[in-house]
């Protein structure tokens, strides 16, 4: 599923916004929503269909002055994908 | 150091509400025997204006609600939801129209996606006057067919709410037949609450051990079949399950619902108990209502519960259960849920599911319609 060339984006049954009553990224969904904690939020957030997660992974290196993130962030794609948040472009 | 930017009242507020539901209109121009409303509709007030609405969407989400949820009643009969799907959706609300269908042409979808509507929930009556069942009533089945197919191609997921009761509920491979081949993503079986019209139509609406043992072997059969292609959610009754359910998630806690009229209710069906004053919308601030009002502190938290539950282990899970199915069933509107085993009234309920097992198929049901909520005039 996440070949490297494959660009996750936010599945069209939700929405990813910045909550200012939960100080938060939250995803909305029907009748639903999830708090995101900050890790969440800031992998979600490069989830726009266009970057492919070794490109999230080197941005968040980058934002966060870190390194060797790819696993944290690939095990949380992989939960997100099966909680449906994400859904892959892939041509 | 971050605490010290926050003043130390809002640091003791209780969290706002998360939930916003607009009960837009009490009419309708279908008249399930299931229907949760009041029985006695027919008496509210005047309908709240565009601008009452407005004003109460805006102070809900500066509290904080994120979901906004439009139902009725029929909501389309109005023809303002455009704007206040707009205002909503602008402010950051998910915003969600609960319909069945009736009402919604090509025109009035285009609006509503334009003005930024982002989902839609089908629901599928079938407890008409003119036919029981859903397998008869091929109007109501064409008419989804339509507004499925309508909201699929502007690019909405399919999402179907069916209420199961007695008289359609052996169709149900029927009806999950019918919501994929109309090509569903989600599909809701909830089980009657008994509420409103419903419990006054509650010895012809609720099923039999039996059939609902069926029900759910179909249930799983279906889930087997289709997997993913289209999540299928059965919501089991209370009364048969005996586990109380919370007010929706706690009274007071994350849902704040609003009927037609103006009443700000902590649950959508409240408005049936006694002795409690309801705020009405134009005179009070959604913050003072959440906040402040006796009704939205009433069966907040657990502290108020009655022995049974003060006792109870699992009161922090479901707070006593819900206080209008105390109330309609004890007349106590603080009493133990009888659902629960442990409730001294709950008795009531095994009445109830045993009148249940008494064979007969079709027991009549009274129509949810204006004339008959004047004749009835009373809340269930
Ligand atoms: S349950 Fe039926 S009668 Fe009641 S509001 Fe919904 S569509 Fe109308
Ligand atoms: S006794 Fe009260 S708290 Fe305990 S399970 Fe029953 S309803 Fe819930």
């Amino acid at each position: 599923m996440t070949e490297n060339t494959a660009r996750p984006a936010i599945h069209r049954l939700f929405r990813f916004q910045w909550e200012p009553a939960q100080q938060a990224h939250v995803l909305l969904y029907p009748e639903g929503m999830v708090k995101l904690n900050q890790s969440a939020g800031e992998i979600l957030k490069r989830c726009d269909g266009a970057r492919t997660v070794p490109e999230i992974v080197a941005d968040l290196e980058t934002a966060f002055n870190a390194s060797g993130l790819a696993p944290e962030v690939e095990a949380f794609l992989e939960m997100a994908d099966a909680q449906n948040w994400i859904t892959w472009n892939t041509d | 150091m971050d605490t010290l930017l926050v003043p130390p009242d809002a640091m003791q507020r209780r969290p706002g509400p998360l939930w916003l539901l607009a009960e837009v209109t009490y009419r309708c121009p279908l008249h399930c025997a299931f229907c949760y409303n009041p029985v006695d509709f027919a008496q509210a007030g005047p309908e709240l204006s565009t601008d009452d609405w407005l004003k109460v969407i805006r102070e809900a989400r500066a509290l904080g609600a994120a979901q906004f949820g439009i139902s009725g009643g029929e909501p389309l009969v109005r023809d303002d939801i455009e704007i206040l799907v707009r205002e909503a959706r602008q402010l950051g609300f998910y915003t969600n129209l609960i319909t069945s269908g009736v009402g919604l042409t090509e025109a009035r979808l285009a609006a509503l996606k334009d003005a930024g509507l982002d989902h839609i929930q089908l629901s599928f009556q079938d407890a008409t006057r003119e036919a029981n069942d859903l397998i008869t009533n091929t109007r109501t089945f064409d008419l989804k067919r339509k507004v499925a197919a309508m909201t699929k191609a502007a690019g909405y997921p399919t999402v179907i709410n069916c209420v199961l009761h007695r008289t359609n509920i052996d169709h149900l491979d029927r009806i999950i037949e019918m919501a994929a081949e109309i090509g569903a993503e989600y599909l809701e079986l909830a089980n009657t609450q008994y509420h409103g019209w419903a419990f006054l139509n509650r010895q012809a609406l609720m099923p039999s051990a039996a059939q609902l043992a069926e029900a759910e072997a179909v249930t799983e059969r279906w889930k087997a079949r289709l997997g993913k292609k289209m999540r299928i959610l059965f919501v089991t009754p209370d009364y048969q399950t005996k586990k109380p359910k919370k007010c929706m998630n706690g009274w007071g806690e994350v849902f704040l619902s609003v009927t037609p009229d103006g009443l700000a209710l902590p649950c959508h069906t409240a408005r049936m108990l006694p002795g409690l004053e309801f705020p009405d919308v134009r005179d009070h601030s959604i913050d003072w209502i959440w906040h402040e009002s006796p009704l939205f502190n009433r069966f907040r938290g657990t502290a108020w519960l009655p022995a049974t539950c003060q006792s109870c282990e699992d009161k922090d899970k479901d707070h006593g259960g819900c206080r209008c199915q105390a109330f309609m069933l004890t007349g106590d509107p603080g009493a133990t849920d009888p659902v629960c085993p442990k409730s001294p009234d709950h008795a009531l309920i095994d009445a109830a599911l045993a009148e249940a097992e008494k064979p007969g198929g079709a027991r009549p049901l009274v129509f949810r319609d204006p004339k008959n909520s004047t004749r009835l005039g009373r809340a269930f």
